[in-house]
């Protein structure tokens, strides 16, 4: 009965469609009378709406306008402390902030239109940087400018100073990333008094969207029907932003009783939308002579910009990885996201750790140096292991074998030869070549208690066909999602792929799986979705339908029986927290994730004395993940999130003036090509976790991670300068050269 | 040939069949493409020729069409990715990017997939460095590329198998 089809590399459900161009993507819909929208913005940082005029030149009378005046609920994108407006009243707190908004059949028209508008705005005094928002230079969130602060305490750290053979600090910083996906942000929407609202668009969480429409035009939950269309690409992107642009083509709908899609070029897309949040971590570390970590003290801090939205989680869990795979007696972190007067920054793929990693695994570098060590002894002898606790208390309950890992990659990179190798060599070459790593791990799902608040739900139904049929608001964004909850389904009831479909997320047809993030979607929702077909399997087993050994067709012939003589079957599963996962959100302490992933990689670079450019050469990612449910998709997992982290490493810069990014196109922000990009090779261990369905955990986020520090371990090794900050430019190269 | 509204009628060849379009003369190739035949497989991805999301194959040589006035493609012959499986057939670069895993998102599948006929059919078995700089031109934010080269390497493959 068993078909073992977890670890198989089965086709994609999608990719026939994806290939021949026949999936549907939103700006793909197209409705009768269908009018286009467009954003009218502000032009400045932080200032007062005086007046909004409207300059001739277009047909203002057809033209549908919105503003703050039209919105019939509550003005709020609600999500956490719902302080974001879906457009603007009195007050603008940063540049691109949404003010009115425009619609009309003729999208060029809509264009033209959207040049006429003036927004008269009295200018206030603006802070762009996290040393004036901590300096409260100006207040302009709050009473002090900071969304959120944490503390994680361990042990004492204040004892611990006295008694270090070694004292060791030092500042790091990291920039903003655009997500980039390559279909920009869009919606469809149809909204009428009488019928509700319904959003087509891109996105990754349905019911984020749902519920912000929900506050926003003050409707019962289902008069408001959110509909996912095949999404290109989020990396966090399309968390939470897809709410104000769904808001937004909802409000022109309703207001115009059309067909209304919105959808983003690329300029307004990378200007207006949330990007990776910038940060600062400064390190203070006690180390003994021998190499041990004595004590830690570490503070973090992320800009925000202009709302908060989701920072309090992004600097969560950027806090709680800030310690990373070590064990140390004495741990203090404080965080804080604090606010400026720039968009809003928002989820990107990593979620705050890849902020924090970079900065500890830069710094580890730093102090093994200090102490002499290699770095890589100085982490054999800190690595956490079984039975240790973290920085939050937690205690791994898991085997881990970070020294395995290290070995394994070392080993495939023949890293100690060529540690020495380009030392020597590098003296005589105008091109210095590097090695380095970084290890680290990745909680995956929510933070502390978050998956018990959000009791996620999965249905599974049979349909009259006699396949089985996954319901779940998780979106395929490309990571696979519909692939591998297949295979998931298929293995546990042993029925062949095919038998199983997954319904499109649908607030109308689909339960509540909770948001498609935070590496939660395998290991969180897989299971949920083990769990719900077993529950069809169990029905028709005491229906008397099905005995103990069938196949797949006796399976389906089954499910049809069933139908027949009850109307339907359906089955759901709700997430129960497994026994032993405690979490104390007051302290912030305890068990912070059910599970982590486990990694280290090794990048091999070249430095160019002459262009001042940094290549990554070869990249190796060692990892452990649990159980690989797919071992193709798995490694694109890996791979491409490696790519992106070697752009935020290398290429990738948000150019700031007063508030706005400047290089708002592909044109002028560089991400990785073809011909960037190295050979990534990528490898698992599989060590199964009892939690996770068929044994796996989650592995999204993870390889966010620990690119961009191994890359500068490389570049310091290559150029014995110790670079602290990210995206590392020629520029920035030629500087810390002293060129 | 003028309409009077402003319009132009341009005669093409789309996927091998002709087509007489009604349009404004600067209209965006890639546009009239989406809109006025519903040809959506082309995707746009920047609107400035950077992320290479709306390739398409005119007159046999790779371009973007967010690029292209329509009033230059005047009895042109034009493929788009709809054009490249034929009926339930799909090409052998599509089959390759489905086993080997190119696809992930799918956005900037087609124009992926265009690029990749286009190197196959200047170069029977391009090494990985032609490939990297054949595919170059078009962007992709999931995969790293890895997998994407992998596909066109097998499609090399099944292709001299088929022959």
């Amino acid at each position: 009965m068993s078909k073992q089809l977890v670890g198989k590399p089965l086709p994609r459900k999608e990719g026939r469609d994806k290939v021949t161009g026949q999936a549907r993507y939103v700006d793909d819909l197209k409705f009768p009378e269908m009018l286009y929208g467009a954003t009218v913005r502000s032009h400045v940082p932080r200032g007062r709406i005086r007046r909004i005029t409207f300059e001739e030149g277009v047909p203002w009378d057809e033209f549908t306008i919105v503003t703050a005046k039209d919105v019939p609920g509550a003005n709020y994108v609600a999500l956490i402390l719902n302080d974001q407006p879906f457009l603007a009243d009195e007050y603008v707190n940063h540049r691109e902030e949404p003010v009115l908004l425009l619609a009309h059949a003729d999208k060029y028209l809509v264009e033209k239109a959207r040049a006429l508008v003036h927004v008269e705005i009295e200018e206030l005094p603006a802070i762009f940087s996290i040393e004036d928002s901590i300096a409260r230079r100006e207040l302009i969130w709050g009473e002090d400018n900071v969304f959120k602060s944490f503390l994680v305490d361990k042990g004492n750290v204040d004892d611990v100073w006295a008694q270090a053979d070694f004292i060791v600090e030092g500042e790091y910083r990291t920039g903003a990333q655009e997500q980039l996906y390559i279909e920009c942000n869009g919606v469809v929407s149809i909204a009428s008094p009488g019928d509700g609202v319904t959003v087509w668009g891109s996105m990754q969480c349905p019911y984020y969207v749902h519920k912000a429409l929900i506050k926003l035009f003050d409707l019962p939950e289902e008069k408001i029907r959110v509909i996912q269309t095949e999404t290109g690409g989020g990396f966090g992107g399309k968390e939470e932003y897809p709410s104000m642009i769904a808001g937004h083509a909802a409000l022109l709908a309703w207001k115009s009783g059309r067909p209304v899609k919105i959808v983003y070029d690329r300029a307004e897309d990378m200007a207006a939308t949330t990007k990776r949040h910038p940060s600062r971590t400064r390190h203070r570390t006690a180390v003994s002579k021998d190499g041990r970590l004595l004590g830690m003290e570490i503070d973090f801090v992320v800009d925000g910009g202009a709302y908060a939205t989701l920072s309090a989680v992004v600097l969560s869990r950027g806090t709680i990885h800030a310690a990373g795979p070590y064990h140390c007696p004495n741990v203090r972190i404080r965080s804080r996201a604090v606010a400026t007067n720039v968009p809003p920054h928002g989820a990107f793929r990593g979620f705050g750790a890849p902020q924090s990693i970079f900065a500890l695994e830069r710094h580890m570098d730093k102090v093994a140096a200090t102490v002499g060590l290699s770095p890589e002894e100085f982490r054999r002898r800190n690595f956490i292991r079984e039975g240790q606790t973290t920085a939050t208390g937690q205690v791994i309950r898991e085997p881990v074998d970070m020294e395995g890992l290290l070995a394994r990659a070392f080993e495939l990179t023949d890293y100690a030869a060529k540690r020495e190798r380009f030392a020597a060599e590098n003296a005589q070459s105008r091109v210095k070549k590097g090695i380095g790593f970084a290890s680290f791990m990745h909680g995956a799902g929510f933070t502390g208690s978050g998956e018990k608040y959000l009791q996620s739900v999965v249905g599974a139904e049979a349909t009259p066909e006699g396949r089985v049929r996954i319901l779940a608001a998780s979106t395929e964004i490309g990571q696979g999602t519909n692939t591998i909850f297949s295979q998931i389904a298929a293995e546990a009831l042993g029925v062949d792929y095919d038998l199983i479909e997954v319904a499109k997320p649908d607030t109308g047809n689909v339960p509540n799986s909770g948001p498609t993030v935070a590496s939660r979607t395998c290991m969180i929702v897989g299971k949920l979705v083990e769990s719900a077909v077993l529950g069809l399997k169990q029905t028709l087993v005491g229906a008397g339908l099905l005995g103990e050994a069938y196949d797949s067709a006796e399976f389906s012939r089954a499910c049809q029986r069933y139908l027949e003589k009850y109307g339907a079957l359906r089955s759901s599963s709700q997430y129960e927290q497994p026994a032993g996962i405690n979490w104390d959100d007051e302290k912030y302490r305890g068990d912070a994730y059910g599970a982590y992933a486990w990694a280290v990689y090794v990048a091999e670079v070249s430095v160019d004395m002459l262009t001042y450019e940094a290549r990554v050469d070869d990249f190796v990612a060692v990892q452990e993940v649990g159980r690989v449910i797919h071992p193709v998709l798995a490694a694109g997992q890996i791979e491409g999130g490696v790519a992106q982290a070697i752009g935020y490493a290398l290429y990738e810069q948000v150019v700031w003036q007063d508030g706005r990014m400047q290089n708002n196109q592909m044109t002028n922000y560089i991400m990785p090509t073809a011909a960037d990009v190295p050979p990534i090779r990528v490898f698992f261990e599989e060590v199964p976790y009892a939690h996770g369905p068929a044994g796996a955990k989650g592995i999204g986020e993870l390889p966010m991670d620990g690119p961009a520090p191994a890359i500068l371990n490389a570049i310091e090794h290559a150029t014995a300068v110790s670079f602290r900050q990210i995206p590392l430019l020629p520029e920035a190269i030629i500087e810390g050269l002293g060129v | 040939m003028s309409e009077g509204n402003g319009k132009v009628t341009v005669t093409c060849t789309v996927n091998g069949l002709e087509e007489r379009l009604e349009v404004y003369p600067m209209a965006r190739l890639l546009d009239v493409l989406r809109t006025e035949l519903r040809l959506t497989g082309t995707k746009e991805g920047c609107g400035e020729g950077e992320c290479g999301a709306c390739s398409v194959l005119l007159n046999g040589e790779m371009v973007n069409s967010c690029l292209i006035p329509v009033l230059q493609v005047e009895g042109a012959e034009i493929k788009t990715i709809e054009g490249v499986a034929s009926a339930e057939q799909l090409h052998a670069v599509q089959e390759a990017f489905i086993t080997c895993g190119g696809a992930q998102c799918g956005i900037c599948t087609p124009g992926m997939v265009i690029a990749a006929l286009n190197l196959l059919e200047r170069k029977r078995a391009p090494d990985e460095q032609e490939i990297r700089e054949a595919l170059a031109g078009n962007l992709c934010r999931c995969t790293g590329y890895t997998k994407i080269f992998e596909a066109v390497v097998k499609a090399c493959q099944s292709k001299d198998e088929g022959e």
